[in-house]
């Protein structure tokens, strides 16, 4: 018996992937926005929200211990799934937008003065550009940027050169580009940056869905990433900092959960992981991000890596074919993000027309406006982005798709 | 009477939309219409004119005619979105500007193209419709 490709074992696992948009199959291509999830993630929520919600790490009944249980189980999962050398050094946020926003207030704030400058790349999304504008903005220091070549890749000279100059206090690197899909190599990276005497962070949003993670090889100080790109909830992320990083940083929200002690003369900080997670969390995501990491494990991150690189590079053929395509990010190490420009179209229209048979695609600038600009790409791209459960025959009938769209519009 | 226009106007257009049943159909004719907006000025193709959408952008300019009436010109980077323009245009171009400020627009709705107004769409369209009604409301204050 002929073996099972993953997509045949694993979408009947989705159910919207059952579902038609426009009278047609749904064909969901927009991944790397955000993805699909799988029942084990649907019901995992489901049965804690029906058989032992109750709030967590205080009350002594029997629910409250449950969901504490998970909860924290979940986190344990998470430093297991990266390679955290323990739980105390992952702090859930609501996402990696969260999880930046909380280094730049609380290690930035802390740390950085007038005239240090913090080293980001032009592929960064706006989460990893914007917050350290408002730190920087504040205390007088200065965002300066890494060029990025023609074909997406990171101008590794340029990253050398503005590391000797600038001495940055922070370089901030996405570790795969949600435009471009390029995979940027952060171990290599981040050691330059450390050698130079820098603070490093690790944007992994697009990574954990497609890549397998060891924070302690890459050796970053900092790491962070969401749920809902890794099949995982909405509104649920995490923040990995090295122990010593996270210590030596004052909390950042106040209120309940960070204390140990309030009264109104002073108050004291809870311990690691819980002094930068004030108020009740998002119990039922946290969990669900828990189980979506099982689900992903389940299958093994080297297989779905391994499944969206041969979808990458049939995609890459398959689109060749149309004339006037442009590809836009064809460095050698992509994860499944594939953008791409018509000669003389829009890219909305382009991906109305897409809608308009049944593909989700996204369009525009993807959140990474200053690297639009940077490749001259004012009205943005079209991206198609793929997950473990897509399959080739999807990418075939997006390109069809995509010809027949082109036609109309020319 | 211009409220009669900008109806009867409206009823065209569903009608004319009728004939299509399918999306892409649909759509088709949408670019044909695209390409019979009254333009702009290129000259007035400025920021002053740009409504901003998050993706495709819309030029757009009103001027009040001689019989009192308000007439719009536009443009669009993107083809869908200016046949979108081009109804709008179509339905209240020539319109006296009470009635534009106050019109009910139900074609949309009525043709299936209703989402294009939603603020996710980014195309603009919501934001060209409240410019619209804008400029037609300020005028109609001054000439009463």
């Amino acid at each position: 018996m002929a073996s099972l490709t993953l997509p045949q074992r694993i979408r009947k696992e989705f159910p919207i992937l059952q579902r038609e948009v426009h009278g047609k199959p749904l064909v969901y291509l927009d991944n790397a926005a955000s993805a699909q999830k799988p029942l084990a993630v649907i019901e995992g929520q489901r049965e804690y929200l029906s058989n032992y919600h109750a709030n967590i790490h205080r009350g002594a009944h029997h629910l409250a211990q449950l969901a504490t249980e998970a909860y924290e189980g979940a986190r344990t999962k998470i430093a297991d799934h990266i390679g955290a050398a323990s739980t105390d050094e992952i702090i859930f946020t609501g996402g990696s937008t969260d999880a930046i926003n909380l280094v730049a207030q609380a290690w930035g704030r802390a740390n950085l003065q007038e005239g240090d400058v913090v080293l980001v790349t032009q592929m960064e999304h706006h989460a990893n550009i914007v917050p350290w504008q408002m730190v920087c903005s504040e205390k007088g220091s200065r965002l300066e940027a890494v060029n990025v070549h023609e074909d997406g890749t990171l101008d590794m000279a340029d990253f050398a050169a503005q590391l000797e100059r600038h001495r940055p206090k922070l370089v901030g690197v996405v570790h795969a580009s949600n435009t471009l899909g390029t995979i940027n190599p952060v171990a290599d990276l981040c050691a330059q940056a450390r050698a130079a005497g820098a603070v490093t962070l690790v944007d992994g949003s697009q990574a954990l869905p497609h890549l397998g993670i060891d924070v302690q090889e890459i050796g970053c100080d900092f790491y962070v990433a969401t749920g809902h790109k890794a099949y995982g909830p909405t509104g649920i992320g995490f923040l990995y900092g090295r122990r010593e990083m996270l210590e030596a940083m004052p909390p950042w929200r106040g209120g309940g959960e960070m204390i140990k002690r309030v009264s109104f003369e002073g108050t004291t900080y809870n311990e690691l992981p819980h002094k930068f997670e004030a108020g009740t969390p998002h119990i039922s995501g946290g969990i669900a991000l828990g189980i979506a990491l099982d689900w992903m494990n389940g299958i093994g991150t080297a297989e779905i890596s391994a499944h969206e690189t041969a979808l990458v590079q049939h995609a890459h053929s398959a689109l060749n074919t149309l004339s006037g395509l442009r590809i836009v990010g064809t460095a050698p190490q992509k994860v499944g993000v594939v953008s791409l420009v018509v000669e003389g179209l829009h890219p909305y229209d382009l991906g109305t027309l897409l809608d308009g048979q049944g593909f989700a695609v996204r369009t525009g600038h993807h959140c990474t406006e200053p690297l639009m600009d940077h490749l001259g790409l004012e009205s943005g791209t079209l991206r198609m982005s793929f997950a473990a459960y897509t399959t080739r025959e999807e990418i075939d009938r997006a390109v069809i798709a995509l010809d027949r769209a082109i036609s109309m519009l020319r | 009477m211009s409220a009669d226009l900008i109806a009867s106007r409206q009823a065209e257009v569903i009608d004319e939309f009728s004939l299509f049943e399918d999306w892409m159909d649909k759509y088709e004719h949408l670019i044909e219409l695209g390409k019979d907006v009254p333009a702009i000025d290129d000259a007035r193709k400025t920021d002053d004119h740009l409504i901003k959408g998050c993706q495709s952008r819309v030029w757009l300019a009103a001027d009040e005619t001689e019989e009192g009436t308000v007439r719009f010109t536009a443009d669009s980077d993107a083809i869908i979105t200016k046949g979108l323009v081009g109804l709008m245009v179509r339905v209240l171009s020539g319109a006296q500007a009470r009635a534009i400020a106050e019109a009910d627009l139900h074609f949309l709705d009525a043709i299936g193209l209703h989402q294009h107004l939603s603020p996710t769409r980014s195309n603009g369209l919501a934001s060209m419709v409240k410019q619209m009604r804008l400029y037609a409301a300020a005028l109609a204050a001054r000439q009463a």
